[in-house]
């Protein structure tokens, strides 16, 4: 009982955040309602009894992807969005096929896959059992993902690199003899 | 006990939310932001059926996602700053050609 009054609370909470983020018009207002939804979504993980994926969805999501959000709003200087109108179909046909999807959706979700249900703690994921799984059942695809971040490291400072920069460092010679 | 099907609508929820947000934000970072969302609901869904079937491989590839999200937020807002200092702008619909 207490487990799914946690979970309605904290998903509310989710839901709410996941809205605010469409309803803001400054990215700022919205990226800080993205780090709430990533707050409640690592107490869901915890309810899940999944607390390596919880320390992780704070520490790597709401802590060092949302900084570097917040990050380039501030350094852009982001303001208010200009919305522009959608087409009238768009919104005739679109309202009543996103309720009729979404409705759907969730009937045969409580339906079919309604069978099991998942007990607070059911499943402790620590992070002794995890790491032993990352470092050998699933060792190659962590080397392959830390070379995927190397070279996003070198993508990201290349791209962000400003282009006059790269002409003189290319050419340092160029303007002095 | 909260059944499965709970966190699948929440997590079917948060992909719709980040879906609706990727169609109709014009901030091209906001629209970024609407991508990570989508992420975070899959990621749900992952570690609810990792919970179902007692295999703690879901969670194993949830930290996947979470790496692969990380470096892939690095380099597009790597091309967010490009295209800003380019176009001077960060409202999609004036960023419709790919060459200057």
């Amino acid at each position: 009982m207490l487990h799914l009054l946690v979970f309605s609370v904290f998903g509310l909470v989710c839901v709410a955040g996941a809205i605010n983020l469409l309803v803001q018009r400054h990215p700022i207002n919205s990226a800080l309602s993205l780090v709430v939804v990533m707050g409640s979504l690592a107490v869901e993980y915890l309810l899940l009894g999944a607390e390596f994926v919880a320390a992780v969805q704070v520490i790597v999501y709401a802590g060092a992807i949302m900084v570097l959000f917040v990050f380039v709003i501030m350094l852009l200087n982001a303001g208010v969005e200009n919305r522009t109108k959608g087409s009238r179909v768009a919104m005739l046909f679109g309202i009543p096929g996103v309720l009729i999807g979404s409705v759907l959706v969730a009937w045969v979700l409580l339906q079919h896959s309604g069978t099991g249900s998942v007990a607070a703690g059911a499943l402790p994921g620590p992070p002794k059992v995890i790491g032993w799984l990352l470092f050998h059942d699933f060792l190659l695809p962590f080397e392959v993902t830390s070379v995927l971040v190397l070279i996003a490291i070198m993508g990201a400072v290349v791209l962000a690199s400003h282009p006059a920069d790269v002409q003189q460092s290319a050419q340092p010679d160029g303007k002095e003899g | 006990m909260v059944p499965l099907s709970y966190y699948l609508v929440l997590s079917g929820i948060l992909f719709a939310c980040g879906v609706i947000g990727f169609l109709i934000k014009r901030n091209i970072i906001t629209i970024f932001m609407s991508i990570e969302l989508m992420l975070n609901g899959v990621n749900l869904s992952f570690v609810a059926f990792a919970a179902q079937w007692h295999a703690l491989s879901g969670q194993v590839f949830v930290f996947f996602v979470m790496v692969v999200a990380a470096a892939e937020s690095a380099v597009g807002l790597a091309i967010i700053i490009a295209v800003y200092r380019t176009r001077g702008t960060l409202n999609v619909d004036q960023v419709d050609l790919l060459k200057l």
